[in-house]
């Protein structure tokens, strides 16, 4: 990219600007429900404009923190600020905050206008300013032949759209959406989700959205934090959570990984490699810290950064050979199962290029898998 | 429509038989042009006439409205208040002992509690009349509305209550614009049940009213003793008249709104 170009489109990543001062803080949030520990220790930076995803599986915590936020459920411990001011002893109805809820919760004895009009009303705004407003609103998730109906008698993408619209009416700092998509089927989920993008570009609230589908995480979060027991195991962007996840959960809960067990033998320059079997090669990945020789280690690597060949490839720096065990046809493109030494496991996927009836390679086969020393990573927890 | 086989007709012909015949006795002799209540004697609509120029039939009817309005509102609004606090408050400690002592009430001998307000009211020197009678009907039947209104509350989306807040409500304001309109059928009908207990209400009316307060179900048990006269044939063949037309009516209303729903949810999709 040029320079020109760059200065056009600033990149967003406000987390890395020491001076931005982040719209929410947690600092140090402890939940307890009676034993139970929902939120352990927890301390993170939202900043303003975010589309913030919390991602985990069910039971992490990820709902609570999202439910405190909105002043459903105050910390056992620590403190939450927003814009500055403490938010322990304010009510729900008194945050600049507003969720949108997994059932939707939609008032059902109220129309599509009614529903979306319904936090202006709280307000006592003038009418004629909650009637704008209210068509503003509908045009925004294009709805406004609808706006008369009874949430009973529209779609569920529909009624997703008037929790959306009736969310954002009282344009709030702070947007929370809990498993927005969860009801939709895919192929509106997806429509969805790019509407959703749109629609919090266009506003610039600050969205944060809870949800335990990953694809969801990567397409519209800016940044993604992945939750387990109560705690955030990393914080980044899509792609390094993808690229460099920070430990072998994130890795194996993002997306499809090989993980290969194996003990550190060089370390440095932003590398570590591990030997992984006897009479191996040794294979080398990213390792940013310097990693003391005969650690126990994980190089976690995508099936996808895997080339699969019949003939041993030159110049590359991983290499390893084993036999076909399974092979996955996906249409676009093909999985491959390989055991390599040890009986260890190692998935490649390939791109189907040609027709399947040329397929160079099929079961019981010998064949070469290889990969770049930037493709893997070498994690040690 | 499949044919009942000989023994289950019997069954519910005798089953309705049961249930239907001194009714249909009693609606019958209501037109009889005789005195007598056993012996017909030509159809006329005389006792009916009789009936409307009966002052103490009259005004004990009127009590007995003026009870039945009053006590159930309130008994609505205390059993409404009291299944709301017991399924949102969800676990503390004695929540059991208090949700039993809400439904004790249900299973206790009529007589029982007849009395023990009888002993009350002479305690704190409250003199009988329509106000004890009003207060004992609430005491009775707010149980059953809170036991209406509850089921209807357990499955209450909790989170719509929540979204009323998140956009401004307080919990007052969250209750009357969301909360209560979405349950008020539940409301309507546990004011009905309490409204039909009030109406028929005997044992508890005769130990809390007063010489001057007599209750419809008092003066037809009194009037009874000496005698059944057509006239309260015919007191009693327009209750049953007026209770078949209210419950006709609610569970018309009912199966409309539903079968509107039902077809709106169609086209929805």
């Amino acid at each position: 990219m040029s320079d020109a170009a760059k200065a056009l489109e600033p990149v967003f990543e406000p987390w890395k600007d020491p001076s931005q001062k982040p719209l929410i803080r947690f600092e140090n949030v402890t939940k307890r429900f009676g034993d139970f520990t929902a939120i352990d220790d927890l301390t993170i930076n939202i900043y303003e404009k975010e589309f913030f995803a919390l991602l985990g599986p069910s039971g992490c915590g990820k709902t609570t923190m999202m439910r405190m936020l909105g002043g459903f459920e105050t910390p056992t411990e620590g403190s939450i600020t927003i814009d500055g001011q403490d938010m322990s002893a304010v009510p729900p109805n008194k945050r600049a905050v507003n969720m949108m809820f997994q059932s939707y919760a939609l008032f059902p004895h109220l129309s599509v206008a009614d529903n979306i009009a319904f936090g202006l009303k709280r307000d006592k705004l003038p009418a004629d300013q909650i009637a704008a407003r209210v068509e503003e609103m509908l045009s925004l998730v294009q709805l406004n032949k609808f706006a008369s109906r009874k949430p009973h008698q529209i779609s569920g993408g529909q009624r997703q759209r008037v929790a959306l619209a009736r969310s954002l009416a009282k344009a709030p700092k702070l947007l929370l959406l809990d498993e927005p998509l969860g009801a939709l089927d895919k192929k509106l989920r997806q429509d969805t989700q790019f509407e959703l993008m749109d629609i919090q570009e266009t506003t610039g609230t600050t969205f944060v959205i809870v949800t335990h589908d990953q694809e969801e995480a990567m397409t519209v979060a800016s940044r993604i934090a992945v939750m387990d027991h109560g705690k955030i195991v990393q914080v980044d962007t899509p792609a390094k959570i993808y690229e460099e996840p920070g430990n072998i959960y994130v890795a194996d809960f993002i997306g499809d990984v090989n993980l290969i067990k194996g003990k550190v033998v060089k370390s440095g320059n932003d590398h570590a490699s591990i030997s992984w079997a006897e009479g191996q090669q040794d294979l080398t990945g990213i390792a940013h810290d310097e990693i003391p020789h005969g650690t126990e280690a994980t190089l976690a690597i995508r099936p996808e950064k895997v080339t699969i060949s019949t003939d041993r490839p030159e110049g590359v720096t991983n290499a390893l050979s084993g036999t076909v065990l399974d092979i996955a046809y996906l249409g676009n493109m093909s999985t491959y199962v390989i055991e390599a030494a040890n009986g260890t496991l190692i998935k490649a996927q390939a791109a189907n290029t040609r027709r399947i009836s040329r397929r160079a390679i099929t079961w019981e086969q010998q064949v070469w898998l290889s990969f770049t020393d930037t493709a893997g990573v070498v994690l040690t927890s | 429509m499949r044919k009942l086989s000989w023994f289950n007709t019997l069954t519910l012909t005798l089953g309705f038989a049961f249930l239907y015949i001194p009714m249909l006795i009693l609606i019958l002799y209501s037109f009889n042009a005789g005195k007598l209540v056993t012996v017909w004697s030509g159809f006329s609509f005389k006792w009916y006439g009789e009936l409307f120029q009966n002052e103490a039939f009259l005004s004990a009817a009127w009590v007995t409205l003026k009870v039945a309005v009053i006590s159930s509102t309130f008994a609505t609004i205390l059993g409404t208040m009291a299944a709301y606090v017991m399924v949102r408050a969800g676990r503390f400690r004695g929540r059991t002992l208090f949700s039993g002592m809400i439904y004790a009430p249900l299973v206790m001998p009529e007589v029982i509690t007849g009395l023990s307000l009888l002993l009350l009211f002479i305690a704190i020197g409250l003199d009988r009349g329509v106000l004890t009678i009003v207060l004992a009907h609430t005491t009775f039947s707010m149980c059953y509305v809170s036991v209406v209104v509850s089921s209807r509350l357990v499955t209450f989306d909790q989170s719509l209550e929540e979204a009323a807040l998140d956009l401004g409500c307080t919990g007052f304001e969250a209750f009357r614009l969301v909360t209560l309109p979405i349950i008020l059928p539940a409301v309507i009908s546990g004011w009905l049940l309490a409204f039909t207990l009030s109406l028929d209400d005997l044992v508890i009316a005769s130990f809390t009213s007063g010489p001057s307060s007599t209750t419809l179900p008092i003066k037809i048990f009194s009037a009874v003793r000496l005698g059944v006269t057509p006239e309260i044939n015919a007191l009693s063949t327009i209750m049953i008249g007026l209770v078949t037309i209210g419950v006709i009516g609610a569970s018309l209303t009912t199966k409309r709104a539903i079968a509107k729903k039902q077809k709106d949810e169609r086209e929805a999709i």
